[in-house]
């Protein structure tokens, strides 16, 4: 946040490397995110994206909206593809075969294909140690099929698969903490973001792809359709979960927490929640209990970030 | 230079003169000794090449198609189960058209788990688009994966080479390795046509509608059919550098003056030629052998010309496709659509690493010189298991 904030969006790649013509629905972050991730990568990079929304409407033969090196191959292996991209490259380079040059590895798939079906690959590409970003963008639900839950979907949220009802609040389980994961695997560098924060995104992937080794992304990309708000809110509500600190944005590198945001004042989360379709079931007691656990990882947060 | 080396010891070594760029795999009996041996290449420093210890054979393969898809020469082994994990891969491998080379040490599959050789692995995924060469000796296996190289790289169709778990990847054996400077002048580098290269951006893996997708089948399928004319060529200009080097697409034996035809894919080809020269020399029976190494892409021509003059066939395989017979018996049968063909019977033998011994084949071949009718039979079954009585 400092650089950019210091100067001005005029500092900003003019360059699209996520082209526009693409077919994501009508105010969807993710691309945006997408965008926004590419702009700070440039052009020396190659892309290994999971299947799911991004890459559906991304590549329809015969255009693409891609600027750069991009391949998709299933839904559970871009980090074990960007392995391979890697490895085999860096050795080409080594042997003379190609010339040295700094290449960005990126991998990139939603919160079902890291959290969920992926789990596994990304778990052994961070443990190789690669030298490779990966980036999560997490809607907090299998969208692109119909927004079915993952273990990324929160606490409460109805889903066509955890679909609240007379007995059942929704989703039943607690979202998956994937920053958790990835940084116990001692990697260098895990952040995450949002792009209703685009200076902060982009100085986070900025310092992934710099650092050598494995990093991890993780931005909360906010989906109208499957959240249930309307189109041209998408950038207020990815605002709300960070000042309401359902989604707190920091950064780990090399051992630190860091805060990169404090919310002043906090919010309360019923302005985040009280919105969304997907949670309009919730009653003022569900939502107290969610406040509460928000704050308390909030504050764990906090303290392991004072802690340095 | 002739030297004696174990099967998996002498395809690390054939990987190694191929300079691939990439290794990957994933450990899973019978297939291990290769990885091992490839793993101490690399700690040794005689090969260099990226090196990546994969987190599942699934992992693996999406490895090697990484890797493949940057532009290296990429290779990967496995086996059985590991295979069956890799398969939405394998699949992805072959429409991508990337020449990646796989060995597959081929191992029964589970349920019930059993470690030792059968062929059910690879004949599992005769669909998926890869060229299946089988090969009957740790010689062939060393010349297969030299020319598998070759063929691949020249159709961007992935090969695996298919040799038999334990009977050839444990076995010692006199192999000739060739030199490197003879490997490089058949092999050249690799260079690709399309590669993910940033200063040559490229979408590779595009979702494909109803529109075009079917015409990419059409594509893989006909440069498949192409690809036995390519199989052929690449054999005789290996057996020009090399002076040997296996045989096309497939190989006869003793079939001029045959009464009854026998059929197999890999190593059991070594006990069947002991077979029929027995019978032969022994009871005047005489008996030929058709030895089919190209599994996929399926020889139809080149076996309906090698057996289309003989009334009784049988074919003698380790895989099933449960419900209907050996699944190369069903392809052959296809071979003579339409015509007048041989009486071609199944026979199911030697799953789940069951010995198959000299005696078996022959009394197979006798009981087709009497009775030619078409059948399918399961072999060297132990009955008492099959009625209960343990005992």
């Amino acid at each position: 946040m400092d650089k950019f904030s210091v100067y001005s969006a005029r500092l900003v790649e003019k360059a699209e490397y996520f082209a526009c013509g693409h077919r994501a629905c009508q105010g969807c972050a993710e691309a945006l995110a997408v965008r926004l991730v590419m702009k700070a990568l440039g052009r020396n990079t190659i892309v290994a994206m999971a299947t799911g929304c991004m890459e559906i409407v991304s590549s329809p033969l015969p255009t693409t909206a891609w600027e750069v090196p991009w391949i998709h191959v299933a839904f559970e292996n871009a980090s074990a593809v960007i392995s391979g991209c890697e490895s085999g490259m860096k050795a080409m380079m080594r042997k003379g075969k190609l010339p040295p040059k700094k290449i960005n590895f990126v991998a990139m798939g939603g919160d079902g294909a890291t959290a969920d079906i992926g789990m596994g690959q990304l778990s052994g590409a961070l443990e190789r140690g690669h030298d490779f970003v990966y980036v999560c963008y997490d809607n907090e639900a299998y969208m692109n099929t119909g927004i079915q839950r993952s273990s990324s979907t929160p606490w409460g949220a109805s889903t066509t698969t955890s679909p609240a009802g007379k007995i059942s609040k929704g989703q039943y389980t607690q979202k998956k903490d994937l920053p958790k994961i990835a940084i116990a695997h001692n990697i260098p560098y895990v952040a995450t973001a949002c792009p209703s924060f685009p200076f902060d995104l982009m100085e986070k992937v900025e310092k992934a792809a710099a650092i050598q080794g494995p990093a991890y992304l993780h931005i909360l990309s906010v989906c109208p359709t499957g959240w249930r708000i309307p189109t041209e809110e998408a950038i207020k509500y990815g605002r709300l979960a960070v000042n309401s600190c359902v989604f707190p944005l920091y950064e780990y590198e090399y051992g630190r927490y860091r805060l990169t945001y404090r919310p002043t004042p906090i919010l309360p989360v019923r302005e985040y929640i009280e919105g969304q379709g997907r949670f309009r079931h919730l009653t003022p007691e569900d939502i107290d209990a969610i406040q509460k656990r928000t704050m308390a990882e909030y504050d764990k947060l906090v303290k392991l970030s004072e802690e340095g | 230079m002739r030297t004696i080396l174990e099967g998996s010891l002498a395809v690390a070594e054939a990987v190694r003169l191929c300079r691939p760029n990439l290794v990957c795999a994933y450990p899973i009996t019978p297939q291990t000794h290769i990885v091992e041996e490839l793993s101490r290449m690399v700690a040794d420093g005689r090969l260099d090449a990226g090196y990546v210890l994969a987190e599942s054979e699934f992992g693996a393969a999406s490895i090697v198609l990484g890797g493949s898809a940057v532009g290296g020469r990429s290779y990967t082994a496995t086996s059985s189960q590991g295979l069956l994990l890799m398969v939405e891969v394998i699949f992805n491998i072959a429409g991508l058209r990337l020449p990646v080379v796989m060995t597959c040490a081929n191992r029964a599959v589970s349920a019930p788990i059993n470690i030792w050789n059968d062929q059910q692995d690879a004949v599992s995924i005769r669909d998926s688009g890869w060229i299946q060469l089988f090969v009957e000796d740790n010689q062939e296996a060393v010349d297969t994966h030299i020319q598998a190289f070759r063929i691949a790289e020249e159709l961007m169709i992935p090969v695996m080479v298919c040799m038999d778990g334990y009977v050839l990847t444990h076995t010692w054996e006199p192999v000739d390795m060739p030199e490197q400077e003879e490997v490089d002048r058949f092999l050249p580098p690799y260079d690709p046509a399309y590669k993910l290269d940033p200063d040559d951006p490229f979408t590779m893996g595009e979702m494909v509608g109803p529109d075009a997708y079917m015409e990419t089948r059409y594509h893989v399928h006909m440069d498949m059919m192409e690809a036995r004319a390519v199989i052929r060529r690449v054999c005789e200009e290996y057996r020009g550098v090399f002076g040997r080097g296996g045989t096309g697409l497939i190989d006869a034996y003793g079939v001029d003056d045959a009464e009854v035809v026998l059929v197999s894919m890999g190593s059991l080809l070594g006990t069947m030629r002991a077979a029929v020269d027995e019978l032969r020399e022994e009871e005047g029976l005489n008996v030929g052998l058709v030895k089919v190494r190209c599994f996929r892409p399926f020889p139809k021509d080149a076996i309906h010309d090698a057996i289309k003059d003989f009334q009784t066939v049988g074919v003698i395989e380790k895989d099933i496709s449960l419900g209907l017979e050996g699944t190369l018996c069903s392809e052959m049968r296809a071979a003579f659509c339409g015509e007048d063909s041989p009486e071609i019977s199944s026979f199911i033998m030697g799953l789940g690493g069951r010995d198959i011994t000299v005696e078996e084949i022959k009394q197979v071949a006798r009981d087709l010189a009497q009775n030619p009718a078409c059948r399918v039979e399961f072999r060297g079954l132990r009955e008492d298991l099959l009625n209960g009585d343990e005992g």
